[in-house]
């Protein structure tokens, strides 16, 4: 069969829905990095059970922690954004909902995301 | 518009009439956990912000996080981001083309809920033993 497609769309090879793959290499992607990541944080809250806040503050102002840490919370806020997104897409079928849940997912993932790294900057940077 | 069929089309199977297995039980609760992990960034939010704001915001969050009720979210917390974690790892050998053998499909949905169960209590011997409760 003849592909109607124009020379450009056949290059660019997104298909109709513009951005699929990249969705799910991203979500593979962000789970890959999440691994040692979740131990490390995992591991750092393990240590600091039962510490005092100078403690805590000093390991938190460590420059490889801050490091780690904020490489955790912009890709687990990724990852977790588009994983909310395909839940929206399965379970809620009306088009206005959907629409405004996505939107939601997109505001809460920002907003999370941005309390999490300007607290790991303030603590790194010495605020 | 065309006519009602004599029989009724088959449908797709619901999942009300499948009996429960553990490998589609797994990929419920992966989605599950999922989603809790996704609200629970608030309580790594709440840990960042009050560690970066000062002693007593720290204190408050110390305060409800060794609460009855706040060990019991942190415990959920801590078996949710390992049962992720060890789905998410199945996954990655599904997305090589490889384990799709029924029998291979078994033993690692067993093997990571048993270690999901396994590792959050490991953590959490070694947290209070950390702090001499043990």
């Amino acid at each position: 069969m003849a592909d109607m497609r124009t020379p450009l769309a056949r290059v660019r090879g997104l298909g109709s829905a513009k951005s699929g793959t990249e969705h799910f290499w991203i979500q593979r992607l962000t789970a890959l990095a999440n691994v040692p990541l979740a131990i490390f944080l995992l591991a750092s809250v393990v240590a600091l059970v039962g510490a005092d806040y100078a403690t805590v503050k000093t390991y938190l102002s460590m420059p490889v922690v801050s490091i780690v840490l904020l490489l955790l919370i912009l890709s687990g806020v990724y990852h977790m954004r588009l994983g909310m997104q395909v839940i929206i897409e399965d379970y809620v079928h009306g088009e206005g909902m959907k629409l405004l849940s996505i939107i939601a997912n997109n505001f809460f993932s920002a907003l999370v995301g941005l309390a999490c790294v300007y607290a790991v900057l303030k603590l790194g940077l010495g605020g | 518009m065309a006519e009602t069929p004599a029989r009724p089309r088959p449908l797709s199977p619901h999942l009300g009439i499948y009996r429960p297995m553990l490998t589609m039980m797994m990929s419920i609760v992966h989605r599950i956990t999922g989603g809790a992990l996704y609200f629970g960034t608030l309580l790594l939010a709440w840990w960042l912000i009050a560690a970066a704001t000062g002693p007593e915001a720290y204190a408050a969050f110390e305060a409800c996080a060794s609460s009855l009720l706040g060990q019991l979210v942190l415990f959920g917390y801590t078996w949710a981001l390992i049962h992720h974690l060890l789905g998410g790892l199945r996954h990655f050998v599904w997305d090589m083309g490889k384990g799709f053998e029924l029998g291979t499909v078994e033993w690692m949905a067993r093997l990571s809920l048993a270690g999901s169960i396994l590792l959050t209590l490991a953590v959490w011997v070694i947290a209070y033993a950390m702090v001499g409760a043990l």
